[in-house]
């Protein structure tokens, strides 16, 4: 199908399209990669009046490592520059290892890490790594400039702590130890399917080689990308190893929240869901070790 | 400002002038406005990969972004893909494998491979399964464009093109 008429501007800066949708009002929406937007209008599901554009604002585009070694990146960035981008596989490789996982070589080429938080699918990739890494959601919006955590940021399906008129501008993610390991991995019907469930997963060990720290996420299993705290609390002050692999992902299991639709059972959701997390944990434990 | 507005597009090595409304996806403008059927329109929502066009050197979905978005842009759609009545090297693979049927899908898969193998120029066959998931071909099978993909890569390297 068609999508119904609207308005469309380009502005050049946050500034300006801070005041176009001020201007335009309740059903005015912003355009970023248009991935999600656009397929939605197409079938009318959305139908805003008008299309503030923000592909023109240069200022919402670019990775940068800072002085403390937190990686910002910006929200109009693509997918597809987040991929092929040599400075994140080291600045953080979970976030590379996940993104060739979302949709097609085209769609990346198009769609933004911003539109996606912003879009907050609940099997969408890139929210539930910002939620595992605890990155923090830079926001402008008439009411100034905020920052929300990850954690607070994902409030239901497609729901977010975005508030009417405002614009996410970047994304900062804590420093990464080199010495982290990690592993990301979903089960989708075809490549680049939204996943049935995934899993992303690090751990840090202290100097007696017992797990200091860890982050469990999930995706496909709740509303919500969720953080499987019962499984990371197994993890902390034990020496890795598949038997604690094991209780942490049984753990975890229990966090999780499936619903059953078309794609898959919840009872599958929950049975792939631990299997994924003491996969994770393996291959982090292999690749490091 | 629904009004049709007065854009000029840069589609392979021309520069086309048209008056289009904002909510024309730069598919419907290449197909309706400039005559360029050969990009097609399967599903309209990105799934299938039928209208896949390079937009500044990466394959996109002409359905998924309004022609008044490639308004600085320089588009190739497979009309660009040989430089004269020639078929392409690669679209020469393409018939040299049986790679096409009814031959719907067929400007959605050599768009995508263009771009890809100018980003990857020497892909493993993995890589091109990869690069082509998103386009869908309901009669023909992928193996023979697989395999006209990864043979147009073989070529290109041997003869340094
Ligand atoms: C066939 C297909 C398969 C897909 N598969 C996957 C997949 O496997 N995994 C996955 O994660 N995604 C998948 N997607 C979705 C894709 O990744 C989208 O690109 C992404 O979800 C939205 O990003 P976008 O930049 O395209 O946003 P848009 O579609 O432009 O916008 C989405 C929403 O976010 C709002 N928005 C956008 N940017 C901002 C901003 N900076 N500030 C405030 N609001 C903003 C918009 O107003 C809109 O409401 C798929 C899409 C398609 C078509
Ligand atoms: S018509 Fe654009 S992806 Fe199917
Ligand atoms: S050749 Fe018929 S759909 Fe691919």
């Amino acid at each position: 199908m068609k999508p119904p008429k609207f308005d469309y501007f380009a502005p050049d800066s946050v500034e300006r399209a801070l005041a176009l949708i001020a201007e335009h009002g309740d059903h005015a929406r912003f355009l970023a990669g248009g991935q999600s937007l656009v397929p939605m209008m197409n079938f009318r599901v959305a139908t805003p009046s008008a299309l503030i554009d923000l592909n023109g604002i240069a200022d919402l585009r670019g990775i940068r490592i800072d002085d403390e070694h937190r990686l910002h990146i910006g929200a109009m960035t693509r997918t597809r520059e987040i991929e092929m981008d040599a400075q994140i596989a080291r600045a953080n490789p979970l976030l590379h290892a996940a993104v060739p996982n979302i949709a097609h070589m085209q769609i990346r080429n198009r769609g933004t890490i911003g539109g996606s938080l912003a879009h907050a699918d609940p099997a969408a990739e890139l929210p539930a790594i910002v939620l595992v890494c605890g990155a923090a959601i830079q926001i402008v919006g008439p009411g100034g400039r905020r920052s929300v955590g990850a954690m607070d940021f994902f409030e239901g399906i497609f729901e977010t702590a975005l508030r009417d008129g405002e614009i996410i501008s970047e994304i900062v993610f804590p420093t990464w130890p080199a010495a982290r390991s990690w592993a990301f991995d979903e089960i989708s019907r075809r490549e680049g399917d939204f996943a049935m469930v995934g899993i992303a997963a690090w751990f840090d060990l202290d100097a007696s080689g017992k797990i200091s720290a860890s982050g469990l996420a999930a995706i496909g299993a709740g509303d919500t990308p969720l953080r499987l705290s019962s499984g990371e609390q197994i993890l902390i002050g034990r020496s890795p190893g598949a038997d604690v692999f094991a209780r942490a992902a049984e753990a975890a299991a229990t966090d999780l929240q499936p619903a059953s639709d078309i794609h898959a059972s919840a009872e599958y959701r929950r049975e792939v869901g631990e299997v994924l997390v003491q996969r994770c944990l393996q291959t982090a434990w292999e690749r490091s070790s | 400002m629904t009004a049709d507005r007065r854009l000029t597009l840069h589609v392979n090595g021309i520069t086309h002038s048209c008056e289009v409304e904002p909510r024309m996806t730069l598919a419907d403008c290449l197909r309706e406005k400039l005559d360029l059927t050969g990009t097609h329109l399967g599903c309209e929502h990105g799934v299938c990969g039928a209208c896949t066009v390079i937009v500044d050197g990466a394959a996109v979905r002409s359905c998924l972004m309004f022609a008044v978005q490639a308004r600085d842009s320089m588009i190739t759609t497979v009309e660009g893909l040989a430089a004269s009545d020639t078929l392409s090297d690669l679209q020469q693979a393409f018939h040299d494998h049986f790679a096409l049927q009814c031959g719907f899908c067929t400007p959605g898969f050599l768009t995508t491979a263009e771009a890809f193998l100018s980003e990857n120029p020497s892909p493993t066959r993995g890589e091109v399964q990869s690069a082509i998931s998103g386009n869908i071909c309901r009669c023909t099978g992928y193996v023979p464009i697989i395999d006209a993909i990864v043979d147009t890569a073989k070529r290109r390297l041997e003869s340094g093109k």
